[in-house]
């Protein structure tokens, strides 16, 4: 069992050691230490990218020069900006390195590590310029945001828990079991106005003093990291980047409402961060921060790793906890809800990832200075996924309140190939779109929910001209429809028959009557579904609906596809103009619609055609086009 | 409850059968061990095939019927083998924005398959999924543990001829 006064001591030495990467860090001030430290993400963005052949490169090279006692490498979590991995941070002069390849790790070793001068072809330069930009605080993906949640993700090796105590780890757990009783902790958490960030936006102290107030004697803390949401990874990031912080505010959240048990329940599908809470659960029980009598205040409490397997109803809280009592993860109504009759009908409080990272900074800054970030009814930052047709796709944190408009153009770098913005989809298969006109909305709980959309976990996907919304429409309810769990009718079957009619309209198959057909189901799954799951299905339909009619009515009216996706609603052909007659094209049609004579305009039978595209994609002089 | 069939003795001399019953000892006892088990034994045996499952039930004191219907729930426990190698292309958002959708058809052209099917040879199993949490690098496709990322469209037929050149240098 560790004490405060060594716990203190080793927060000391350890700040020492890593005092390197911090800004203003004068070069070669402490020599007892390395001298310089390159941080290397292992994320699971970069280590799909070899990140870990760039690190045991880098090994390699520090050793043949020599200067492996010199310069340390550090394995960290994700930077964030995983599109740009693998990701290498050089300090004291925080220099970021992207897309490093193994075969770059020479000249970095030799030229900066070893002599000292920047390798500035592996610089990131902001999109649309060519000005390379070496301090990593300036670049415009970082400088904008404020992260609370993601405080220590790429900064720390989240395989070290001395790294994280050297970021006053550990010390909110201590401050609340030595100096706060339940009541002033939950007080303290309900002034700082911290919403749920799993989708539902419930406030958190609220919920703890809930939890807190059913009596019972045994009681049971979960964390939601099930992430079911396609395209988002917050929550992998944190578990991954920060491990320590979710233990730490699982601990907390034990001594404040009286648990000595913890669960996290986590997808199997991200095995990265279950290792890395693995060996983080291992390190604080050997430390005592898990475990028997912590800080020698008496309090006990430890944590467990529940898989999922894969089905993403289980995010859902009732079907989380049926899971890890070892059955299918069906939902079940609530009330009551877990904080009265939750795991094993006892007593649970069950939150996201997110929601406990920002716990320990609550504690140890203060509800004031968390309730002064963000808006009147959404305080502090929200971490988004930033995904599809944008410049900077990766992760970011911003304060609640930012306007989208912040987040697409300065943040992630605008749209790619000179491309319109046509909407972004937050809060995933239950959320909605939020269109271009509508780019200057601050985005918090309230403001979504007005626009007929949701905050959800987190997923911001960014869609340009190129996107149809009915097909987006459709992706979204075959996700729900696949994975709806079947225990109620109206989900199950009201899904499927919405799916079907959107399945007709992308055919060219639709009849002026089924939008109102998709309206009046929508209504009855959104009212009559068991769970949220069913309850939210229809936001997508509703939402593009709302905002893109005229793309719906153009598919079923004139049997167009606007962006151009729906395949069978395109329509192939050749400008003679353009044509060379080289006859490409008609040799690669698979059903020899194409015909003509050789050095003359060639043409598309639009009867035979089948719209598979191949002719379009072999012809040299663009004079096949789709529209 | 005895069978008569031999299959209890092959079991016994069967390895797996002997590491199965040591993930059976070490989580019986605790509450919910189910789905930890079930995860393991398809770790071990690389499905779960009827027998597995009922060794399973047998081993944790559950009926069959509990078994097979958390088996069947859950997407990631097969109860049919799996190739060698198991591609399985992202259908997340991020993702299918990015194209995903033609990827998989090209695997589907490339490999003769449908979304859940093996190879005659045992070689190549297609798989959809969602979101592996590389959305960064989307569209993207696991490949057992590794992922590939960045995919543009004509990389499918290049990614099987890797995999394919892979188990000819293999088996020399
Ligand atoms: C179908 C469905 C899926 C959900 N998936 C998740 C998820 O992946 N992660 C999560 O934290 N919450 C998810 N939720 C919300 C949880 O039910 C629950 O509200 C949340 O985890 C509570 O934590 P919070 O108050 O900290 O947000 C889901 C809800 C529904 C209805
Ligand atoms: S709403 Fe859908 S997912 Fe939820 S319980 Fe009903 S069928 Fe299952
Ligand atoms: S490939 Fe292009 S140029 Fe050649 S015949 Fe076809 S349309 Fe004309
Ligand atoms: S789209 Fe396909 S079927 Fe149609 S003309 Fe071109 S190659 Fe032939
Ligand atoms: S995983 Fe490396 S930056 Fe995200
Ligand atoms: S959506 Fe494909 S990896 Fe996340």
């Amino acid at each position: 069992m560790i004490s405060l006064d060594e716990l203190k001591a080793l927060r000391d030495k350890s700040k020492a050691e890593i005092s390197i990467r911090e800004k203003g860090h004068l070069a070669g001030s402490n020599l007892d230490f390395y001298r310089s430290h390159v941080l290397v993400c292992a994320g699971t963005g970069c280590t799909s990218s070899e990140s870990l052949e760039v690190r045991n490169g880098l090994k390699e090279e520090l050793t043949r020069l020599n200067i492996d006692k010199e310069v340390k490498v550090v394995e960290t979590g994700c930077f964030g900006f995983c599109s740009l991995g693998p990701i290498l941070v050089v300090y004291p002069e925080g220099t970021f390195y992207c897309l490093v390849t193994p075969e770059d790790v020479k000249e970095i070793a030799e030229e900066h590590l070893l002599k000292g001068n920047i390798v500035t072809r592996l610089l990131y330069s902001e999109p649309g310029t060519d000005k390379k930009v070496s301090d990593f605080e300036s670049i415009d993906f970082f400088s904008h945001q404020k992260r609370v949640a993601l405080r220590n993700c790429g900064g720390i090796n989240p395989e070290k828990v001395e790294e994280y105590i050297a970021h006053d780890g550990y010390f909110a757990l201590a401050k609340v079991l030595k100096e706060m009783t339940q009541e002033q902790l939950i007080e303290e958490l309900k002034k700082s106005g911290l919403r749920g960030r799993g989708g539902g936006g419930f406030p958190a102290g609220l919920k703890w003093q809930f939890a807190h107030k059913t009596p019972g004697d045994i009681k049971y803390v979960v964390c939601n990291a099930d992430e079911g949401d396609p395209g988002a990874f917050m929550d992998r990031s944190v578990l991954e980047g920060d491990p320590h912080s979710i233990i730490e505010a699982m601990a907390i959240a034990g001594y404040a409402i009286g648990s000595e048990q913890g669960y996290i329940y986590i997808r199997a599908e991200y095995p990265i961060a279950v290792h890395r809470l693995e060996v983080a659960i291992g390190q604080a029980r050997e430390f005592g921060l898990l475990g028997q009598n912590i800080f020698g205040t008496g309090f006990n409490f430890d944590l467990d790793i529940r898989l999922g397997a894969g089905a993403f109803v289980c995010g859902e809280e009732t079907a989380l906890l049926t899971s890890i009592e070892g059955h299918r993860g069906e939902p079940r109504p609530r009330p009551p809800f877990p904080a009265v009759e939750g795991l094993w009908r006892k007593p649970t409080l069950l939150n996201n990832v997110e929601t406990y990272a920002n716990v320990p900074a609550i504690i140890l800054k203060g509800a004031d200075w968390f309730a002064s970030i963000g808006t009147e009814k959404s305080k502090g930052t929200k971490v988004f996924a930033l995904a599809g047709k944008i410049n900077n796709i990766g992760l970011i944190e911003v304060p609640m309140g930012t306007p989208l408009r912040t987040i697409i153009y300065d943040i992630g770098g605008g749209i790619p190939n000179g491309k319109k913005f046509k909407a972004a989809q937050t809060g995933g298969p239950s959320g909605g779109c939020i269109p271009a006109h509508l780019i200057d909305t601050e985005i918090d709980y309230d403001n979504l929910i007005a626009l007929g959309s949701m905050m959800g976990s987190g997923g911001l996907i960014v869609m340009d001209e190129t996107d149809c919304m009915v097909d987006i429409a459709k992706f979204f309810l075959e996700f729900t429809q696949e994975e709806s769990c079947g225990k109620c009718s109206p989900c199950r079957i009201g899904t499927k028959r919405m799916l079907e009619i959107l399945e007709k309209i992308t055919k060219g198959k639709g009849t002026p009557d089924d939008i109102t057909q998709l309206e009046t189901l929508a209504r009855t799954v959104k009212n009559s579904s068991l769970c949220g799951l069913g309850q939210t299905a229809p936001n997508p339909v509703l939402s593009t609906l709302k905002y893109f009619r005229d793309e719906y009515e153009a598919h079923i009216n004139e049997k167009r596809c606007p962006a151009g996706v729906c395949q069978e609603l395109l329509n192939f052909s050749i400008i003679a103009e353009k044509c060379k007659g080289c006859s490409v094209c008609a040799k690669v049609c698979p059903v020899g619609a194409i015909s003509g004579v050789v050095k003359e305009p060639y043409v598309i039978d639009s009867e035979k055609c089948i719209k598979c595209g191949a002719c379009m994609e072999k012809c040299k002089f663009g004079a096949i086009v789709k529209e | 409850m005895s069978c008569n069939c031999q299959c209890s003795t092959e079991k016994e001399n069967d390895p797996r059968f002997q590491e199965l019953d040591e993930i059976i000892e070490k989580y019986k006892n605790q509450a919910g061990s189910l789905i930890p088990v079930l995860h393991k034994a398809q770790g071990v045996f690389g499905h779960l095939p009827e027998e597995v499952q009922s060794y399973i039930a047998k081993g944790l004191k559950l009926p069959l019927s509990e078994v097979y219907g958390v088996v069947s729930f859950y997407s990631l426990f097969t109860t049919v083998p799996r190739g060698k190698y198991v591609f399985n292309v992202c259908l997340g958002t991020a993702c299918y924005v990015q194209g995903s959708r033609k990827i998989m058809d090209n695997l589907k052209k490339e490999l003769g398959l449908g979304i859940g099917e093996t190879t005659a040879d045992g070689l190549f199993t297609l798989e959809g999924c969602r979101c592996v949490g590389a959305c960064g690098l989307a569209p993207v496709l696991t490949v057992n543990e590794k992922v590939h990322g960045r995919l543009k469209e004509d990389d499918v037929p290049r990614l099987i001829s890797l995999y394919k050149l892979k188990e000819e240098q293999g088996s020399k």
